[in-house]
């Protein structure tokens, strides 16, 4: 072992890690997003709007995230949809996670005791304020555990993003491997730095439910 | 008999698929009085209690309330969601289940509808919402959540979120139904004051003890039917039903000890 190259290299491959934490940061929230909107359109929305929508999450579900990068990257610009790297790993790994996050969402939205929903509507709110002001909070709080655990494994699906030259940490560990041989050293690397990531969103999730559920448990 | 009906049934049918749940209900609800629905588990009390506000809709029929027709602008043709809104407005409703929202602190329930529905500025619904609390005795937990609340407690404030609306007609289903029974008596008490100063109020419930004292007059349903309507005396110590007699047999067999 020797990790002197990693002196070297170190200014890279932190460069790397920011633009993991970077990716994962915004893929994770836009997805979460997307997830939402999709979540409470299959609520709401008509019959043909529900299938398209299933169709949608099946089909995404049932594929590599490496082939809907590979789709998205290089058979993008076929139809005239031309990204850098970056953007192009952000978009996908926005449509990687909805379809998750969109049955995280509904699995929430379900766990809302219907009569706390009907006593909203019985007092003559509107169902957009009914969203708002209880669907929304109430199924949020049953679906963080869910939530947290997703974002956890997207922070490894951003490796996959090196495929398409997007210069994250994998892309980095890469290039320091090829140009060193120090593979171990490099590979120790990257699980270190992914093990603290995971290790402060889970600190940070458990916090945030804590939080958030302390008013809700029956007296401790 | 010519004062206007606060709530007119007429001809109410209703469908759980092919099942159906109310058969040709035909029941005047008197303004300023009580009316007690009792009947078997299933006879679908529920069932009419949620169709008054809409809660459930109904397929045939009329339900009118203060003369309006709830649901539909004429038969079959429902009513903007809008103006639905604007008749729940002034029907309060009480669940079994309390169905406070949890994230809220009790004054922050009472105050909720006023803000978001009334339009009132949050500090004057906060003014308001202490009032109603006040009224049910619950002005010293304010501050607390539901899970901080006793079962008859919480039913206290959901009541006190239902006339914080300044409703003309408040509907009961089973209030005291999932308390222990110590805690029923201060829920019944609430409602006995509410009566008292002129509340129009349809109940569903089991306290029999409740429909003699203070109901104005008692609706018996079984299988979807209105088997009789009457006075509470009439239906609850001579009931001239055999279905009804034999729903107060077993009532008072569970009851006795
Ligand atoms: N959402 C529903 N879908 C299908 N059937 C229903 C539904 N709600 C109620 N029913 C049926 O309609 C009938 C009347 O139900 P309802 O809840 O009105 O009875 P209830 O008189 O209130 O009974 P309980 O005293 O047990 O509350 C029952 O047979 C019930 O199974
Ligand atoms: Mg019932």
């Amino acid at each position: 072992m020797d990790f002197g190259v990693l002196q070297q290299y170190g200014p890279l491959l932190l460069r790397g890690f920011a633009t993991t934490v970077f990716c994962w940061l915004v893929g994770t929230l836009l997805g979460m997003a997307l997830g939402l909107l999709i979540a409470l359109a299959q609520r709401y929305g008509g019959r043909p709007l529900r299938w398209i929508l299933q169709a949608y999450i099946e089909v995404i579900r049932g594929t590599p995230f490496l082939v809907q990068l590979f789709v998205l990257y290089y058979g993008g610009p076929l139809i005239g949809l031309r990204l850098d790297a970056v953007p192009a790993g952000l978009l996908g790994l926005t449509i990687y996670g909805s379809p998750y996050f969109a049955e995280i969402f509904r699995s929430g939205f379900t766990a809302v005791p219907v009569g706390q929903i009907e006593a909203a509507r019985a007092i003559g709110m509107a169902e957009p304020v009914v969203i708002r002001r209880i669907l929304l909070p109430l199924g949020l709080v049953s679906a963080l555990p869910a939530l947290v655990n997703f974002s956890i494994i997207l922070t490894k699906e951003t490796v996959i993003l090196s495929i398409i030259t997007v210069p994250e940490l994998m892309y980095q560990v890469s290039r320091m491997s090829t140009e060193t041989f120090r593979y171990l050293e490099a590979n120790l690397v990257l699980a270190l730095f992914f093990w603290g990531l995971v290790e402060a969103i889970s600190r940070l999730g458990r916090r945030l439910e804590r939080r958030i559920t302390k008013h809700l448990v029956e007296r401790v | 008999m010519v004062q206007a009906s606060a709530v007119e049934i007429r001809k109410v049918n209703k469908f759980y698929g092919p099942f159906q749940a109310l058969k040709d209900i035909d029941l005047s609800i008197p303004p300023g009085k009580v009316t007690c629905l009792i009947g078997p588990s299933g006879s679908g009390k529920s069932t009419l209690l949620r169709c008054i506000n809409f809660l459930e809709p109904y397929e045939s029929g009329k339900i009118l309330i203060d003369g309006q027709m709830i649901g539909y602008d004429a038969p079959g043709k429902p009513m903007s969601g809008r103006r639905l809104r604007d008749m729940r407005r002034s029907i309060g409703m009480v669940f079994q289940q309390f169905n406070l929202w949890p994230h809220m602190t009790a004054q922050q329930n009472v105050a909720e509808g006023l803000i978001r529905v009334r339009g009132l500025r949050k500090p004057d619904a906060e003014e308001r919402a202490a009032e109603a609390l006040r009224k049910v005795g619950m002005a010293d937990k304010m501050g607390n959540h539901p899970a901080r609340l006793s079962g008859g407690q919480q039913q206290r404030v959901a009541i006190a979120r239902a006339i914080a609306m300044e409703p003309r007609l408040m509907l009961f289903d089973e209030p005291t139904s999932a308390l222990d029974p110590e805690l029923v008596g201060e829920v019944l008490g609430v409602m006995k004051t509410l009566a008292s100063e002129g509340m129009t109020m349809v109940v569903v419930t089991h306290e029999m003890g409740f429909a003699a004292h203070v109901a104005d007059q008692v609706a018996f349903l079984e299988g979807g039917e209105l088997v009789a309507v009457d006075t509470p005396s009439t239906i609850l110590h001579h009931p001239r039903d055999a279905r009804i007699r034999a729903f107060l047999r077993t009532y008072h067999e569970r009851n006795a000890f």
